[in-house]
């Protein structure tokens, strides 16, 4: 990943925000004429660079969001809002791990499912419950990603089968479990994590949610410059070197679907609090992560893509949605209309893609 | 973020990726489009109602209806109908010995159908032990028409069946289905959603998706002001049962001069207080109507969440809105799709086997529980779990309380 020499040119110092995060540039720009042209260069540059371009599209739909209903922009409304998009973003960290390693994981929604479950009936109104079944959730967590590793790695299954039969299998037990309807929420205080906050100065009210948000964020940013973070992004690009090097595919493959199971099961301990128990819960999440994360310019097929991208992806489909729901649309056609945007969305990613190295070869090129 | 040395690479591999990563990236959209908020509700059929027009004459005879005397004990609402129709000639199908009943059932995929179930099968055994019924054989579509026709299909050929009830997944689908079902000259009762096929025994059913909407909509439309604003939570579009109710809806808050602004939430919980948080910052929200019992107690949250004075909420007779609305305190009306209609059914066939006659088209009771009922239902039902339905009609079974605490579908 050290072979950002594309942004070479008589534009001075075009490294985009990523490629800064991973070392410095081979650049040898002329000094006097930096100044004058990186701010917009480098703007330019976020624009095209499609890891980055998802930020300015994250602000822009924000500022529209306040602009038809100002009240959010007040700072604990404010909060409020990004609380309760946590367990997207969160969910969407996740996936990223599996997405840039080149697989999928389908299994996620239903992963919160079954924890959704396991926290109203195991914990239930017993408080003395909530530890033991916050151990059983991650160790459940834990187990659905390294079957998912495993199985992908050693049975030679795309992680986009496995998941799927995870999906199923996981489904079918809620179902077993719960005879199709999930009943009876965990205590209150299992379910403060998901609904309370804390008055603090400055913003006026902080949601737990927003801070566990803000927990995984740093985990997720973490893990992704970590050996492990490396090595999934290096085998989503060409599989066989890291073979070849000698790393272990599947207790790799095992860590990235860990990865996503586990921050699943933080999206559901916060869905558990915010919205209670019911089957729908979690149901579709997987999707949206993905969406999200190729939002966010992680690219289908691995190798490419940063965390917080992806994370910055799942706050514009979560915006989306905010938007669409005050600007009286029709009711009947939001969901058209969302999944046209989607695909809109989708659509410029790919463009700048393809775009990108284009146009800078060819400032290279009248240097 | 390019990587030019990536790409050259993984060039062995390129092409097939370049192929396979668009197909998904499509495939994965399109779910993702399907599964967004808004989607779909696993306990709903998909039958495509008319969603957009009201049928004037059938809102007003449902209107009617809720009104109306009803034949029978009122203690045993589940053997009530409305009198002046037609009735059915049990001569055909009486028995001397007990019969064996075959059910068609759409699905058991959401609470109200599970306590239904329930009901159906301790009435069946009160039938066994009194000699009408042998046995009674279900099968479960689980929401899929295609399954259903091949499980009436196979009831026909292979169940020897002495009578048949079905449940229908969808009102066109199945009804060719029923139709072969009529050909064995043997009782079909058909409850729940109807049918378009009119060679059946009986159609058991309560008034009806108008109704309901009238009766929770009109209750809005008596504690509010002209002006005022309600959100609406709609649980899925093109549902013949929730269109109905959102139809009837429309035209009372329309009369009544109420803002409305109406959503589609799957009945997603987290979907609901999402959809509730962003209302409740964009202004005064003086009332709540939902389709579905199960969206009341998210939108009642989102209120305590958010520190604010719970307005008046609709719900229906599911246990969870009861309960908050007997502890909150705030201003609630639960209108009914009568459960007990599941008992209706099966006891139909069995009025049929002894001789009795029964109702061609056997519209049972569905009343409201308004505030005036509330502590009585609670205290009747303080056993029950959140997810039964108050207006069971299954309180006079000999088994009760057990199967409806345990809720263990057979």
């Amino acid at each position: 990943m050290k072979t950002s020499t594309t942004s070479t040119g008589s534009t001075g110092p075009t490294d985009s925000a990523a490629s800064a995060a991973e070392g410095p540039t081979k650049t040898s720009a002329t000094p006097s004429a930096a100044p004058r042209k990186s701010v917009l260069s480098r703007l330019l540059n976020t624009f095209l660079d499609p890891s980055t371009a998802v930020y300015p599209i994250m602000v822009a739909l924000f500022v529209v969001l306040i602009l038809l209903n100002p009240t959010l922009g007040e700072p604990d409304q404010f909060t409020r809002l990004i609380g309760r998009m946590a367990p997207i973003v969160i969910v969407t960290l996740g996936q990223y791990f599996v997405l840039v390693s080149g697989e999928f994981d389908l299994s996620q929604g239903a992963v919160i499912g079954v924890q959704v479950v396991v926290a109203g009936s195991f914990i239930g109104d017993d408080n003395s419950r909530i530890v033991p079944g916050l151990l059983l959730m991650l160790a459940i967590g834990v187990g659905v990603g390294a079957f998912n590793g495993l199985a992908t790695a050693y049975l030679k299954i795309p992680g986009f089968m496995t998941t799927l039969g995870t999906m199923f299998m996981l489904g079918g037990m809620t179902r077993y479990l719960t005879g199709g309807a999930a009943s009876g929420n965990p205590s209150e205080q299992f379910r403060e994590v998901g609904r309370g906050g804390i008055d603090v100065p400055l913003l006026g009210y902080l949601p737990w949610s927003v801070l566990v948000l803000a927990g995984c964020l740093v985990v997720a940013a973490v893990l992704a410059r970590r050996p492990v973070g490396r090595l999934l992004v290096a085998r989503g690009d060409n599989p066989t070197a890291v073979s070849l090097a000698g790393a272990n595919r599947g207790w790799l493959m095992a860590r990235g679907f860990i990865a996503s199971s586990l921050f699943a099961t933080v999206a559901a301990i916060v869905l558990v609090g915010f919205a209670g128990t019911h089957p729908t819960v979690g149901q579709g999440y997987q999707y949206t992560a993905i969406a999200a994360a190729v939002v966010g310019g992680v690219v289908l097929g691995g190798g490419r893509g940063l965390v917080l991208s992806a994370a910055a992806g799942a706050f514009v489909l979560e915006t989306l949605v905010a938007v669409l729901n005050a600007s009286g649309i029709d009711t009947s056609w939001r969901a058209t209309v969302q999944g046209l945007l989607i695909i809109l969305a989708l659509t410029l990613t790919a463009a700048r893609t393809k775009l990108g190295p284009l146009l800078t070869l060819r400032r290279r090129s009248t240097s | 973020m390019v990587n030019l040395k990536g790409n050259v690479m993984s060039s062995t591999n390129l092409p097939m990726r370049r192929f396979v990563a668009p197909l998904l990236a499509v495939a994965v959209v399109l779910l993702g489009a399907c599964a967004a908020p808004g989607g779909s509700d696993s306990g709903s059929d998909t039958d495509k109602g008319d969603a957009s027009s009201l049928d004037q004459a059938a809102y007003d005879k449902e209107d009617a209806d809720r009104t109306a005397t009803f034949e029978g004990d009122p203690a045993q609402p589940y053997l009530q109908y409305l009198p002046g129709g037609e009735m059915v000639d049990p001569k055909p199908y009486a028995r001397t010995t007990p019969g064996k009943v075959c059910f068609s059932n759409a699905s058991l995929s959401n609470v109200w159908r599970q306590t239904g179930w329930i009901t159906m099968y301790e009435q069946y055994k009160v039938l066994k032990d009194q000699g009408v019924i042998s046995d009674l054989v279900m099968r479960d579509a689980q929401d899929d028409e295609n399954t259903q026709v091949s499980d009436i299909d196979f009831l026909i050929k292979e169940g020897d069946c002495d009578a048949f009830i079905i449940a229908p997944a969808t009102v066109e689908a199945t009804a060719s289905a029923i139709g072969r079902a009529c050909e064995t000259g043997k009782p079909v009762v058909v409850f729940d959603r109807g049918t378009t096929e009119t060679c059946i025994t009986s159609f058991v059913h309560s008034i009806g998706g108008y109704a309901w909407g009238i009766d929770s909509a009109s209750f809005l439309a008596d504690q509010l002001e002209e002006g005022d604003t309600v959100v609406a939570l709609r649980t899925a579009p093109g549902v013949d049962v929730f269109e109905q109710r959102w139809a009837a809806a429309t035209k009372i808050f329309k009369d009544a001069g109420l803002k409305v602004t109406d959503h589609i939430t799957g009945a997603d919980p987290a979907e609901i207080k999402s959809v509730m948080a962003d209302e409740l910052t964009s202004g005064e929200v003086d009332g709540v109507w939902v389709d579905l019992g199960d969206q009341a107690v998210p939108a009642i949250e989102a209120f305590q969440d958010a520190g604010m004075d719970i307005p008046a909420i609709t719900g229906e007779d599911n246990m969870a809105y009861l309960r908050a609305w007997d502890e909150l305190g705030f201003n609630g009306f639960a209108p009914v799709y009568s459960n007990f209609q599941w008992r209706t059914a099966l006891l139909a066939v069995a009025m049929l086997f002894q001789g009795e006659e029964i109702p061609k088209d056997w519209t049972v009771p569905q009343t409201p529980i308004t505030s005036d009922e509330l502590p009585e239902v609670i205290k009747a039902n303080a056993e029950m779990p959140d997810v039964h339905s108050a207006r069971c009609g299954c309180e006079d079974m000999p088994s009760f309380p057990g199967p409806w605490v345990s809720r263990k579908t057979p």
